[in-house]
């Protein structure tokens, strides 16, 4: 941004902790038992910027399953898809859920899925899975296991109405190559509350991407641990928060392996009255992970008062023996200037907001580097704007 | 003949402890193919005639009247003002992040020129008329305004003024900040465009530098908010001579 002004009501108080462990995070609680965490109040560290009232019960345990979501999952040859019970080995093995709405989800779901890409196949096609909410509420429970030195792409769809709380875990075999796209297109009444976490093996390579554009409430955990050294973790994510939502990402990358990477850059544009977009980043560089090389950057463009941004960039490092680590969070209005510059060149103010916003997110968009994507965003970005004009 | 006419103009601005008169009742006739210098001291209100012209939401207008061949400018908003054929070189070019400059060129041609233009003769265009200003062509794919340079946002303003072929040209210190070698280089752009007779412009100025190669039919002396004098390019002699102590002195600013 030309000038990073930060809107009143909205933080970007990143913090840099080098070796004092004094985030809430460390001494959380993780456990695969709801009764392990007690209600939030939402004073708590991990809740304050969350409406519990509008979780609909998700977090207190009043929240009933209904069905009422339909999972579908189409995957080339060479994939294993099956729906399996609670007792599966498979399942839990990325990692325990860190808040009380993930436990809720593993302590209620009834059946999971797992798709399987067994090792050392290289899949040409995406494996699509479609998460369609017909208004109920619902626990959830995904696997994604990629053999070694197998490579996939995922993507997973989530759209129409839904209360949903769910798990999801990837888990990447040595040397694999795995991107999930995960989209959150929920109709404006939806809430969701997720935890994804990856597990990567070494040498092996894990993308993902994160995109929300609906939903009432979205609030999403990608995490990432590694199971041995040589791994890399790129987290790209987009969002787009209108009047009304509220869009929570909280990455959390656990460095405790020596020798791997991760990326991350989520961008996100705020429109409209009481839109409200959260992101924290927190990346944990632990005594024992020794040449870890690690960046992240939020941005956020406000294009219009009444939208309020917290952004929470969070870096802990317990050891000096990396290659790199660094953060960087902006919040920037959708400036005047920009607008009289583009318009004082005969664009009317419609097509000017609509350039300054696509060049906002087009460098991360091709970042992500896939094409199919590529052409989705961008057409689903004009719709926001389109909608926000009209 | 495109003819741009201020009257009687009165413009504020939002300051503290209310709204501030900047322009003081400013009148000035400008016609197609001429070219008329502004003079005056830092903060006698140059920039805030050139961007009332163009329509800058800061600036109030509280009186008199704008027109363009009797069309009323100021009834007009900025990007309306633009495809009339107003045209503001900027005193301070805008970054725009994520905008290339081509991207942004092409959708202000086609802004202007009502459609959009054909390809191929575009991007000859464009390139010669890089060239012409001695702009790397790297620059095409640049951010808008982008960390580029001060010259190189000036180069880049008189681009657009080749390209988009206004009636109107108002140059907010197109001078300022150029070395010797990018002033001839930009005057030489100005006076491509004034050549072809179909501008008429307004050349905001602190120095007398630039008329030794852009040579204005008149000079107006701009101090506390309005004309103090007009003449013709002698008096732009005088000013270099005498500077502007004469219009400053009598409490001529607006403190
Ligand atoms: N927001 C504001 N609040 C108070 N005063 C303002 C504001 N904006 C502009 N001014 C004042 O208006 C006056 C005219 O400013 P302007 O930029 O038009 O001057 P200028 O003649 O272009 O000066 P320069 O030669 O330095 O470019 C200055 O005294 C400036 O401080
Ligand atoms: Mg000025």
């Amino acid at each position: 941004m030309a000038a990073e002004t930060i809107p009143a009501g909205s933080t970007t108080d990143g913090a840099i902790q080098v070796g004092q462990p004094t985030d809430a995070r460390l001494g959380a609680i993780a456990s695969y038992d709801v009764a392990d965490f007690p209600v939030p109040h939402g004073r708590e560290e991990d809740w304050r910027f969350t409406p519990l009232e509008r979780l609909r019960g998700l977090h207190d345990g009043t929240a009933e399953a209904t069905g009422g979501v339909r999972v579908e999952v189409s995957a080339p040859e060479g994939v294993t898809v099956e729906t399996v019970d609670r007792t599966d080995p498979r399942l839990g093995k990325a990692g325990k859920p860190v808040d009380r709405v993930a436990a809720q989800a593993y302590s209620s779901f009834e059946k999971a899925s797992v798709v399987s890409v067994a090792k050392e196949t290289v899949l040409t096609e995406p494996v699509r899975i479609s998460v369609h909410g017909e208004g109920g509420t619902a626990y959830g429970h995904q696997v994604v296991e990629v053999g070694a030195f197998a490579e996939a792409v995922v993507v997973i769809d989530h759209t129409g109405d839904a209360t949903l709380a769910a798990n999801v875990e990837y888990l990447i075999g040595d040397g694999a190559k795995l991107t999930v796209v995960s989209i959150q297109d929920w109709d404006d009444t939806a809430v969701h509350a997720a935890q994804h976490t990856a597990l990567v093996g070494r040498d092996a390579t894990f993308k993902s991407v994160v995109v929300t554009f609906g939903g009432d409430l979205v609030r999403l955990h990608p995490r990432v641990v590694y199971g041995a050294p040589g791994g890399e973790a790129e987290l790209y994510g987009l969002y787009f928060t209108d009047n009304g939502q509220h869009q929570e990402h909280r990455l959390f990358i656990d460095h405790d392996t020596p020798h791997c990477r991760s990326n991350v850059a989520y961008k996100g544009a705020l429109q409209g009255k009481d839109a409200h977009a959260v992101w924290i980043g927190d990346v944990l560089i632990r005594a024992a992970a020794e040449g870890t090389d690690t960046y992240e950057l939020n941005r956020n463009l406000v294009l219009t008062d009444g939208a309020r941004v917290d952004s929470v960039p969070n870096l802990e490092i317990e050891t000096g023996e990396i290659v790199g680590a660094g953060h960087a969070s902006a919040t920037g209005r959708f400036e005047d200037e920009q607008l009289f510059y583009l318009m004082a060149r005969g664009i009317p103010a419609d097509e000017a907001r609509r350039l300054v916003v696509r060049g906002f997110f087009a460098e991360l968009v091709q970042q992500i580097g896939i094409p199919e994507l590529e052409e989705r965003l961008i057409a689903k970005i004009e719709a926001e704007l389109e909608a926000s004009v009209a | 003949m495109a003819t741009l006419e201020i009257h009687d103009l009165h413009v504020s601005v939002e300051a503290e402890g209310g709204p501030r008169e900047i322009l003081r009742g400013v009148d000035l006739t400008v016609k197609q193919g001429e070219t008329h210098a502004i003079m005056g001291p830092n903060g006698s209100g140059k920039s805030t005639l050139a961007y009332s012209l163009a329509g800058h939401p800061k600036y109030q207008v509280t009186g008199g009247t704008v027109t363009l061949d009797g069309e009323d400018v100021l009834a007009m908003s900025v990007d309306e003002r633009a495809r009339a054929g107003v045209f503001l070189a900027m005193q301070y070019p805008v970054e725009v992040p994520g905008v290339s400059v081509s991207n942004f060129l092409r959708t202000s041609a086609t802004a202007i020129r009502g459609e959009a233009p054909k390809l191929r003769t575009w991007v000859k265009e464009v390139k010669e008329a890089m060239e012409r200003l001695s702009i790397d062509p790297a620059f095409a794919e640049r951010n808008v305004n982008e960390g580029f340079s001060g010259g190189e946002k000036k180069r880049h303003e008189i681009l657009q003024l080749e390209l988009l072929k206004p009636r109107i040209a108002i140059l907010d210190e197109t001078d300022s900040g150029l070395d010797v070698d990018a002033l001839r280089v930009v005057s030489e752009g100005v006076n491509r465009v004034r050549e072809t007779g179909e501008v008429g412009t307004l050349l905001i100025t602190h120095y007398t530098r630039i008329l030794r190669y852009i040579k204005p039919d008149q000079v107006h002396v701009f101090a506390a908010g309005r004309i103090a004098e007009s003449g013709g390019p002698e008096l732009a002699d005088k000013l270099e001579e005498e500077g502007y102590e004469a219009y400053v002195k009598g409490g001529a600013t607006s403190e």
